[in-house]
C-alpha cells in the first residue's frame, strides 16, 4: 500500500513540476488509435468571488499540439506488443511535439482495459479536538479498511467521495466542522498491475516521465458529462475500439467504473469475417455505411465491397446496407447488453437520475442512441467532449472524449487519497520522519 | 498524423509501407532539437563559433594582419584626401600682421591638407594661448578654407616690470605684448610697482579721474601692493591713500585749480591722511624759500 502511495505521490510531484514548466503531454493509449495532445499552461487566471471563470475554468490551459496515430500492439485497451506500442507512442508524441514546436518531458496517460474493478470503502475516526483538521482527514482516509483486492492488482484511483461528521453527511470538504466523529466513503479503483507496468515501461522507453495515470472510463466521464449530470448522477459509456468503459458519476465524483472487453473493433472483425473482406476495408465500410436500424431504403442501397483478388466475381461483390446492418447490429446489441449487465451489477437502477451518455469512437454509429435507449433505458444521449481551447477540429469528436477528459484531469485533478499527508502513525515506528511529523502536528 | 481516413489507412497496410514511427535515435534527436538551449546553441552559438574560429585562423598570420591594416590605412587616406575634404588655404580675420604671422606659424600641418588631419579644437587652444588674442573662432568653410576669426586684446595700459621692460596690458590686466619703446604708445599711461599688473582696473579708474592732470601725468606706482602714487613730470608725486583714493585725488585737483598747487615747486603731496594733507617741497624750493625768507625778513626787518 505504501509503495503505491509513494509512486502515486511521485506522479503528483511530477505533475507539479510539469505545471511549473507549463507544458505537459496527454497520451490516450487506445485500441484503435493513440492520441497525444500537448497542453500549455498559462498559469491560473485570477480567482473570482463566485469560483466561476471563463470557459468553465478551462482557460488556464490550451492545446498547442495534437496528433493521433493508428494504434499498434494494443488489444482490449491493454498493451499486447510492447515494441509496437512503443513505436506508436513515439510517433504520436513526436508529431504532437512537432506541431507544438516544444519538447515535452511529462506525460499523463490513460488506458481503458486492465479489468478495472470498483470498491467502496468506509472509514471512521474519533475527533480528538472536536473540530476536523487536515490531519483528521488524512487519518480518516488512512483508517479505511482496504479490501483484499488480490495479488497483481494495483490501486489506480482512490477518491474520497463523501465525508460525514457525526450524523451530518454529504460534505465535500469537512475541514473546520465541529463534531466528535468523522467518517468517509471512498471509491477505490483497482486495475491489473502488469498492464500498468507495461504502459509505464513503454512510456519510459520514450524518455518521458509519468505525471499521472487515469482510467479512460473516468476521464471520458469528466469530459462528456455536463456539470449537472455529474452532480445528479449519470453513467458514461465510453465505447472504444477494444473495450467499452462504464463509469457512474454522482455528486461530481466517480462512484463506479468497469469496462467490458468488447468494442468497435469487434464490429469491424465481424464485418470482415461476414463479408470476406480485409479488416481495413471492413473498417471503411463500417464508418461510411454502418448503422443499426434497417429501413426499406437500405434494401436498395447497394455497397460495393471490392477486393483485389483478381477474380472478377469476387471483386465486383455488392451487398445491401441492410445486410451490413444485419451483421453489425447483433454485435452492438451484445456490447450494450454487456453494459446493461455492468450497470445492473453496479446498482445504477437505484440512482436518482437515470441519465446515460454514450461517447467514444464507436458511439458514432448512426442510430445507436435509439438502440441504446431500448436496451439501457430512456435517458440516453450521445455525448461529445467539452470544448477546450486550441483543440483542432479533427480532435473534437466523440472519439476524443478520453483525451479531452485527460486534459481536464491534468488541469484540475480531483483529490485522491495520496494528496493528503500520511498520518504519523503510518510511518515506520523508528523513523525520524515520524518524529518530525509528531513535532509538526503538535506545535 | 491526421491520416486517419480509411483509404489512407488501407494504403499503409496494403502497400506494406514502412511504419511511420521514428526510430529511437531519430526520436531522441528530434527531442534534442526541440530543447531550447540546444536549439539556440546550434542556431547562434555554432555559427558564431565557426565565424570566430575562421577569423582567428585567418588573422593568425602577421603578414595577413599587416596587409589588412595597410589596406585599411590606404583606404582611409584615399577617402580623407578626396578634394572635397582638402583644406587649401587659411584665412585669418581680425588679427594684426604680427599675430596673423604667428598663427600661420602655429598651424601644425602644411596646407593643402585633409580636413581630417586638422584638429580644430587643439589648434584653437593653441591660438588662444597667444597673449594678444582674446578669443578665436575656427571653422572650415566650404571650398576648403580654414577660417580663423580672431578678436585681439586691446592694450589699455603700460606696465613697467621690475626688470625694466614695458608690457602692454589690457583692461583686465592680461598681458598683450611687450613694448620696446615708450614712444610707440604715448597715449597709454604707465604703471609700476610690485603687483601693479593685478590692479590695472583701479589704475584705469584713477587715470580716468586724473584727466585734468593728464598732460603732466607720467604714471602710477603701486606702493606696498595697496595704494597708489601718482607721478607727474618734474618728479612731482601725489601719494594717495589706500581707501577712497579718488576723493583724495579730486581734492588735489581742486587744490590745484584753486591754489595752482602743482605748478609750484612741490615735490610730494601726501594725501594718505585725509585729515592732514601734507606737502613736501623740493630741495631747491626749500633752499630758495629759506633764502627768500631770510632776505625778506632782512628787507622787511630793516
Amino acid at each position: 500500500m505504501t509503495d503505491l502511495y509513494q509512486s502515486q505521490r511521485a506522479m503528483r510531484n511530477m505533475r507539479q513540476a510539469a505545471m511549473q514548466r507549463g507544458v505537459i503531454a496527454i497520451l490516450d493509449v487506445g485500441t484503435s488509435k493513440i492520441a497525444c495532445l500537448v497542453l500549455k499552461f498559462d498559469g491560473p487566471e485570477p480567482e473570482r468571488e463566485d469560483g466561476l471563470g471563463s470557459l468553465a475554468g478551462q482557460s488556464q490551459f490550451r492545446v498547442i499540439g495534437a496528433a493521433t496515430t493508428r494504434s499498434r500492439g494494443v488489444r482490449f485497451g491493454e498493451i499486447h506488443t510492447m515494441q509496437e506500442t512503443e513505436r506508436a507512442i513515439r510517433t504520436a508524441v513526436q508529431a504532437a511535439q512537432k506541431m507544438a514546436q516544444v519538447r515535452v518531458d511529462h506525460v499523463i496517460a490513460c488506458f481503458s482495459g486492465a479489468h478495472p474493478r470498483s470498491y467502496g470503502l468506509a472509514g471512521e475516526v474519533q475527533l480528538a479536538e472536536g473540530q476536523v483538521s487536515e490531519n483528521d482527514v488524512a487519518r480518516v482516509l488512512a483508517a479505511c479498511d482496504v479490501p483484499d483486492y488480490g495479488q497483481g492488482r494495483e490501486v489506480l484511483h482512490a477518491h474520497p467521495v463523501n465525508f460525514a461528521v457525526d450524523h451530518r453527511t454529504g460534505f465535500g470538504d469537512p475541514r473546520g466542522h465541529v463534531g466528535n466523529r468523522l467518517a468517509v466513503d471512498m471509491h477505490l479503483l483497482t486495475v491489473d498491475t502488469p498492464a500498468v507496468q507495461n504502459l509505464l515501461y513503454c512510456i519510459k522507453r520514450c524518455d518521458l516521465e509519468m505525471a499521472g495515470l487515469a482510467s479512460s472510463a473516468y476521464v471520458s466521464g469528466l469530459a462528456s458529462l455536463v456539470e449537472d449530470e455529474q452532480e445528479l448522477g449519470a453513467a458514461c459509456i465510453d465505447m472504444g475500439g477494444g473495450a467499452t468503459g462504464v463509469s457512474i458519476f454522482i455528486k461530481k465524483h466517480m462512484i463506479f467504473a468497469e469496462s467490458a472487453r468488447l468494442g468497435g473493433d469487434h464490429v469491424t472483425s465481424d464485418i470482415a469475417k461476414g463479408l470476406q473482406v480485409p479488416v481495413p476495408v471492413a473498417e471503411r465500410i463500417k464508418t461510411i455505411h454502418g448503422g443499426v436500424h434497417a429501413t426499406g431504403m437500405d434494401d436498395r442501397e447497394m455497397i460495393e465491397i471490392g477486393g483485389d483478388s483478381g477474380d472478377w466475381e469476387k471483386d465486383r461483390r455488392k451487398i445491401s446496407r441492410t445486410e451490413l446492418i444485419g451483421i453489425m447490429r447483433p454485435r452492438i446489441e451484445e456490447i450494450l447488453e454487456e453494459v446493461r449487465a455492468i450497470l445492473d451489477v453496479a446498482g445504477f437502477d437505484h440512482l436518482p437520475s437515470q441519465q446515460i451518455v454514450l461517447t467514444g469512437g464507436a458511439s458514432q454509429i448512426p442510430g445507436l442512441d435509439g438502440l441504446a435507449a431500448r436496451i439501457l433505458g430512456h435517458n440516453v444521449r450521445l455525448g461529445r467532449p467539452l470544448r477546450v481551447q486550441g483543440l483542432p477540429q479533427a480532435a473534437t469528436g466523440a472519439a476524443f472524449s478520453s483525451s479531452v477528459g485527460l486534459c481536464l484531469f491534468a488541469a484540475h485533478p480531483q483529490d485522491e487519497w495520496w494528496d493528503f499527508e500520511i498520518p504519523a502513525e503510518r510511518y515506520p515506528a523508528r523513523s525520524l520522519r515520524r518524529a518530525v511529523r509528531w513535532f509538526k502536528d503538535n506545535w | 498524423m491526421w491520416a486517419l481516413k480509411p483509404h489512407e489507412r488501407e494504403r499503409w497496410q496494403d502497400n506494406g509501407r514502412a511504419d511511420p514511427a521514428p526510430s529511437r535515435l531519430a526520436y531522441r534527436l528530434n527531442r534534442l532539437w526541440l530543447t531550447p538551449l540546444v536549439r539556440s546553441a546550434t542556431r547562434v552559438g555554432l555559427p558564431a563559433l565557426v565565424l570566430a574560429l575562421a577569423t582567428g585562423l585567418y588573422l593568425k598570420d602577421d603578414g595577413r594582419r599587416a596587409h589588412l591594416a595597410s589596406g585599411f590605412e590606404h583606404l582611409k587616406r584615399d577617402l580623407q584626401e578626396r578634394p572635397e575634404f582638402m583644406v587649401t588655404l587659411m584665412r585669418i580675420d581680425g588679427a594684426s600682421e604680427a599675430v596673423a604671422a604667428g598663427i600661420r606659424a602655429m598651424l601644425p600641418v602644411e596646407l593643402p591638407a585633409s580636413s581630417f588631419r586638422i584638429d580644430l579644437e587643439t589648434f584653437r587652444a593653441t591660438i588662444a594661448q597667444i597673449d594678444a588674442v582674446a578669443s578665436v573662432d575656427l571653422r572650415i568653410r566650404p571650398g576648403g578654407v580654414l577660417q580663423v576669426d580672431v578678436t585681439e586684446r586691446q592694450a589699455a595700459i603700460l606696465w613697467r616690470t621690475a626688470a625694466g621692460r614695458l608690457e602692454m596690458l589690457d583692461a583686465q590686466g592680461h598681458r598683450v605684448a611687450t613694448l620696446t619703446a615708450r614712444d610707440a604708445r604715448p597715449d597709454l599711461a604707465v604703471i609700476a610697482g610690485e603687483g601693479a599688473e593685478d590692479h590695472v582696473q583701479d589704475a584705469l579708474v584713477l587715470i580716468a579721474h586724473a584727466r585734468p592732470l593728464a598732460p603732466r601725468l607720467r604714471g602710477l606706482i603701486l606702493v606696498g601692493e595697496r595704494r597708489w602714487d601718482l607721478v607727474l613730470d618734474r618728479d612731482q608725486r601725489i601719494m594717495l591713500p589706500e581707501t577712497d583714493p579718488i576723493a583724495a585725488l579730486n581734492h588735489v585737483i581742486e587744490l590745484d585749480r584753486a591754489e595752482d598747487l602743482l605748478s609750484r615747486d612741490v615735490a610730494v603731496i601726501d594725501m594718505r591722511n585725509d585729515y592732514r594733507p601734507t606737502i613736501r617741497l623740493s630741495e631747491a624750493a626749500i633752499a630758495s624759500l629759506r633764502g627768500q625768507t631770510v632776505d625778506k625778513t632782512k628787507v622787511n626787518g630793516q
